[in-house]
């Protein structure tokens, strides 16, 4: 403090030495600190790597990969992709990162559904409703996720029947504590015909889009966009399906042995898992959104009603797209919590990546070291994704306001 | 004042009524905000209400276009009652222009957007004409070479100017301002209320809640005093003024007044 003092006092400046003047030279000292920060990084990683390598060899062990190609033999009870106990880790691998990237799409898909109707419910003036959105909020985010897993679980397979007392939805489909057993549909040739008028309809209807809104810009009318999608993407299919005869054979599930046989079964661990990831998930959700409407003044809908726009368009035009500004970046954060704590799937015996590679592999090939990092590497992928993703989202509704 | 306030007198040119209140009441819970308030507004005609804060200035125009509900008596506005029918109460808005203290202007659209967005969404109206409008008015308050930028860049006086073109691109009959002034640095307060005195001129029917006394000599065929949720004097500006009948009146224009 003396010499700068000395500077501002106006006498004789005082000749410092140099390297005090170079350490208090604004853009000298921050290459200082990083160049010192960078050495003790890689000193660091340096010594962990040496560290490693020095605690394998004492163990005996080396680093290889080669592991992967043997046979796993252990069981997988969900598999989206062939697989039998003769398969190999890697394949082993394969199921569990099909699975764990399963459980992270459809518990975000049910999350944000869900967030979303809480958040707005939440903000409802209807005591109840609020009042029903608040408790709900506070009791799911804290109770830790694992005590909802096994709960939503425990409920799963001890509330649910058994096969032989299976309780059955119209006799195609069956609910038991061994899983959901369903019809699975088998298209007739003619089935193609629903499927291409599907694709056309999406297609009509992105197109339709920009249509409506070259039409609105130049002539001023409004079509109702939302609908006309419905009636191409929804309507005009199923009415094509019922009158070309449902040409669809569904296999439905039978009861035989023990288990019921053939359909498709989603199992109790998934059902368990994502009900709980997307309940818990949903909760955090609920309060982002809340808090991103609640950051759009008042008076910015004031203002749109006074202009007479409707309730609906001022929603549509003015709230929400200032309150995704606020929303999307702590979204994003909460997709990335939602399909990192996919891995507590290990508690109830859902086979994602933590559960077989990272689980029966490494315990049975003793390969901490690789699996681990497989493990790791697997999760970063995922994450850096969708922040990727979301990213890219963020910056196309980002709003610019100067 | 301003010099504006000194020069000639807006003339008076009234027509049929455009807003009629008989005997409304309004609470806020237990507190009873608005009483018995009675008005009758002529097309044409330029009214300013005054008051204490808190003596429901700003609420009674907020029930004229509903950003307030009222639970007793009657609010009629160009023909149309308000009651819950939502048709009803955006029809009323259509025509009813409003300007807020703190502009609410959209900070996420341009100056030019936030003139367009009711008419091309409420009116229909293609978007070029929409602009076309839109430019016309921002030439009349004087800042169309704005028009691409956004609210946030704009100094408060230009983004009350902005407030009040947006509110007239919807060509509404009566133009409602909620102390239009009272969030500007006084440098700036001058500019918005040129643009007020223009309006004023060319025959729009307007209600002011300001404490500009002096846009209130100018501009207004009459002048309303309101206290504690009542009205409790109104009249000709000059006899306003000069002679104010009732002694919460005269105890309110003297603090306002003295400096």
């Amino acid at each position: 403090m003396s010499s700068n003092t000395a500077l501002q006092g106006g006498g004789p400046v005082t000749r410092r030495n140099p390297v005090s003047r170079l350490w208090n030279d604004k853009q000298t000292r921050s290459v200082i600190v990083q160049i010192i920060a960078t050495v003790l990084i890689f000193a660091f990683f340096f010594y962990m790597v040496q560290n490693a390598i020095a605690n394998l060899e004492r163990l005996g062990k080396d680093f290889d990969f080669a592991f992967l190609s043997a046979p796993a033999s252990y069981d997988i009870n969900q598999h989206l992709i062939e697989y039998d106990s003769r398969s190999s880790h890697a394949r082993a691998m394969t199921v569990g990162i099909i699975n764990t990237l399963l459980i992270a799409v459809s518990g975000i898909f049910l999350a944000t559904i869900l967030g979303f109707v809480l958040g707005v419910l939440r903000l409802s003036k209807n005591w109840l409703t609020n009042k029903l959105a608040h408790v709900y909020i506070e009791y799911v985010r804290n109770v830790p996720l694992l005590l909802h897993i096994l709960l939503v679980h425990g409920l799963l397979v001890h509330s649910l029947p058994k096969p032989k007392q299976a309780s059955s939805v119209g006799d195609v489909a069956f609910l038991t504590n061994r899983g959901f057993f369903m019809p699975k549909p088998d298209p007739e040739p003619l089935f193609w015909i629903v499927g291409v008028l599907f694709v056309i309809g999406l297609i009509f209807t992105f197109l339709f889009r920009r249509y409506a809104r070259k039409v609105q810009d130049a002539t001023g009318k409004i079509y109702p966009v939302f609908r006309i999608g419905v009636i191409a993407v929804v309507v005009i299919p199923s009415v094509a399906f019922i009158l070309l005869g449902m040409p669809v054979n569904w296999e439905i599930p039978e009861l035989k042995g023990f288990n019921y046989r053939g359909g498709m079964v989603i199992r109790p661990e998934f059902i368990a898992l994502w009900l709980a990831l997307s309940f818990y998930t949903a909760a955090f959700i609920g309060e982002i959104v809340r808090a991103g409407i609640t950051a759009v003044s008042h008076g910015q809908t004031e203002a749109s009603l006074a202009l007479g726009l409707p309730r609906k368009r001022t929603l549509n035009l003015v709230v929400i797209p200032q309150a995704l500004r606020v929303i999307v970046p702590p979204l994003a954060s909460q997709y990335l919590n939602l399909t990192k704590n996919s891995s507590l799937a290990i508690a109830i015996g859902y086979m994602d990546i933590t559960a077989t590679i990272g689980g029966i592999s490494l315990n049975q090939t003793g390969r901490e070291m690789e699996c681990m990092l497989i493990v790791m590497a697997l999760y970063l992928t995922f994450s850096l994704l969708i922040s990727t993703f979301m990213n890219w989202y963020n910056s196309r509704i980002k709003l610019v306001e100067r | 004042m301003n010099e504006e306030a000194t020069q000639e007198r807006v003339t008076h040119t009234l027509g049929d009524i455009a807003i009629k209140i008989r005997e409304m009441h309004k609470w806020y819970g237990q507190f009873h905000v608005l009483k018995d308030i009675n008005l009758d507004v002529q097309n044409g005609e330029r009214i300013v209400v005054c008051g204490p804060s808190g003596s429901g200035k700003s609420t009674m125009i907020r029930c004229i276009n509903r950003l307030e509900e009222h639970q007793r008596g009657d609010i009629i506005v160009d023909g149309v009652e308000l009651t819950n029918d939502l048709k009803n109460i955006e029809a009323v808005r259509r025509e009813v222009g409003m300007v807020f203290q703190h502009f609410n202007l959209f900070p996420h659209l341009t100056v030019m957007e936030n003139c367009t967005l009711a008419p091309i969404w409420v009116r229909k109206m293609p978007k070029a004409e929409a602009e076309e409008t839109a430019m016309k008015y921002l030439e009349r308050v004087k800042i169309p070479e704005q028009a691409h930028k956004y609210p946030g860049q704009l100094s408060g006086g230009q983004q009350q100017r902005v407030a009040i073109a947006r509110s007239l691109c919807m060509n509404p009959k009566i133009m409602l301002f909620d102390e239009p002034t009272s969030a500007l640095d006084p440098e700036m307060i001058k500019e918005v209320l040129d643009v007020m005195i223009e309006l004023a001129r060319e025959g729009m029917t307007m209600i002011c809640v300001t404490h500009e006394m002096g846009f209130a000599k100018t501009v207004a065929n009459r002048v309303i005093f309101m206290d504690e949720g009542q009205i409790i004097e109104q009249n000709e500006p000059e006899e306003f003024f000069n002679n104010p009948q009732n002694e919460r009146t005269q105890l309110f224009l003297s603090q306002i007044l003295q400096h």
